[in-house]
């Protein structure tokens, strides 16, 4: 069960703002991540995917160690591939013993209320694991050949399946907990993996565009001499954003206790040297304060100037608005040779 | 019998009180660092509460973080009140001064805001 945790946080932080190439995943509230690669295509089982929750992969790893010599035995005789197209036969099998397994722990249960739950982790997961081991390869695949085309909705359904894998039964074919005469009351958390199962099945666009982390191409960095810094696609972002340069330029000027000048490309040159890196945290808390819906956290807003001078933010999927601080540059000491000169 | 919605609020006191409250939240401390020629950089704390000693805390900061640093005063910030100016990038540092409940003066994380990359 706790294994499951861990997955769940993952799937709520990937809401989130991310630059493109970096893989790097902000949330709203800043929290940093490191996504490994959100958007390889290349995984094609849930196996592949479950490094992404160490408790749960290391329990199937060891589980699957275990399953795979018995299949590998009647492959022998049997002459059939080891991995994927798994003999019905021996799922059978599996699945009977589950069954019992299920009787007995009713009877553990009723024995032990309180510490019922942690009985049937325990008692099960030999059996369990192995069975769901393969079932959910099956079903990844399935669910994976329903998502191929939305790249993004293509790892919540996997990473949901590798959560399944701690329950008992398959909820498509109806087994276990899931069986239609079945009177246990099934957890909270298969069926909030059972929720977001048939979501994604049933309505993949809204799925997809609940988890998907909103992306703006990085920014790209030149220096202009020793002390300038050329942030060369701006406007391309901006138009990204749906903000104004200039907004965004006064942003980046108050944040970074700067100033510069646009130049003939329409690219920025900021004085003084920054990093690519610098420049894109400033974006975040940009996109974090000025673009995502609070409400909804929609990147689809509009910023406009409301009556008595205030600035809003509109939302253009829920419809909320709310309004936003002004830039304001706050103090800035003078440096350099200019403040000789003013004082003189 | 009564009504409790009209019995318990005041109106004009709450809003006066809450109008008071939501002026000292919005008092941010701002915390920013600025680029100097080379790699030197300062960071300038602006808008401490005017309960506390700006040159004390100078003294202090100054002393632990081993950076010099300057008060600098209303008319020099141009009616950004009172702000301190530290030597070199003292941002998580200064925060963590303001923030620690034993060592610092123990103000709330929230009403901090940390500018710059």
């Amino acid at each position: 069960m706790d294994a499951e945790a861990p997955a769940i946080q993952r799937r709520v932080s990937r809401k989130s703002v991310a630059f493109t190439d970096e893989k790097l995943v902000v949330d709203a509230d800043g929290n940093v991540t490191m996504v490994p690669s959100p958007n390889d295509d290349s995984k094609d089982t849930a196996m592949s995917h479950t490094p992404r929750t160490p408790p749960l992969s290391a329990a199937l790893g060891a589980f699957t160690d275990a399953s795979q010599a018995p299949v590998a035995d009647s492959a022998d005789g049997a002459t059939a591939p080891v991995d994927g197209s798994l003999d019905l036969t021996l799922k059978k099998k599996k699945k009977k013993v589950v069954k019992k397994d299920d009787e007995a722990e009713e009877g553990d249960e009723a024995a032990a209320p309180a510490g019922g739950e942690d009985a049937i982790d325990l008692s099960m997961k030999k059996k369990k694991k192995k069975k769901v081991t393969k079932e959910d390869d099956e079903f990844a695949k399935k669910l994976e050949a329903l998502n191929l085309e939305g790249k993004e909705g293509e790892e919540a359904p996997a990473a949901i399946s590798a959560e399944d894998g701690a329950q008992e039964g398959d909820m498509e074919k109806g087994t276990g907990i899931w069986a239609h005469d079945e009177s246990k009351s099934i957890n909270y958390v298969p069926l909030l993996s059972r929720f977001f199962v048939l979501l994604t099945q049933k309505n993949p666009d809204h799925a997809s565009s609940g988890t998907r982390s909103y992306k703006i191409p990085p920014p790209q960095c030149l220096r202009e001499g020793n002390k300038k810094t050329i942030f060369a696609n701006i406007a391309e972002i901006c138009k990204r954003m749906k903000r104004s340069d200039e907004h965004v330029t006064a942003y980046l000027f108050a944040e970074l206790g700067t100033s510069g000048s646009v130049d003939g490309a329409r690219r920025l040159v900021i004085k003084g040297r920054f990093q690519q890196k610098q420049i894109e945290n400033v974006l975040r808390t940009y996109i974090i304060e000025y673009v995502t819906c609070k409400t909804c956290r929609s990147p689809n807003t509009d910023l406009s100037k409301g009556e008595n001078r205030l600035y809003f933010i509109t939302c253009n999927s829920c419809g909320s608005r709310r309004s936003v601080q002004a830039i304001k540059t706050g103090f800035s000491a003078q440096v350099g040779k200019r403040r000789k000169m003013q004082q003189g | 019998m009564s009504i409790e919605n009209l019995k318990t609020y005041d109106p004009f006191a709450e809003a006066d009180e809450e109008g008071g409250q939501t002026v000292q939240t919005q008092e941010y401390i701002h915390i920013r660092i600025q680029q100097r020629n080379g790699r030197k950089t300062l960071t300038t704390v602006q808008g401490i509460p005017p309960k506390f000693d700006l040159k004390k805390i100078l003294k202090v900061v100054k002393k632990e973080f081993a950076c010099n640093g300057t008060i600098i005063s209303d008319e020099d910030s141009k009616g950004m009140g009172e702000v301190i100016q530290l030597q070199g990038d003292q941002r998580t540092k200064i925060k963590d001064f303001l923030t620690n409940e034993d060592e610092g003066l123990a103000l709330d994380e929230k009403t901090i805001k940390v500018h710059g990359f």
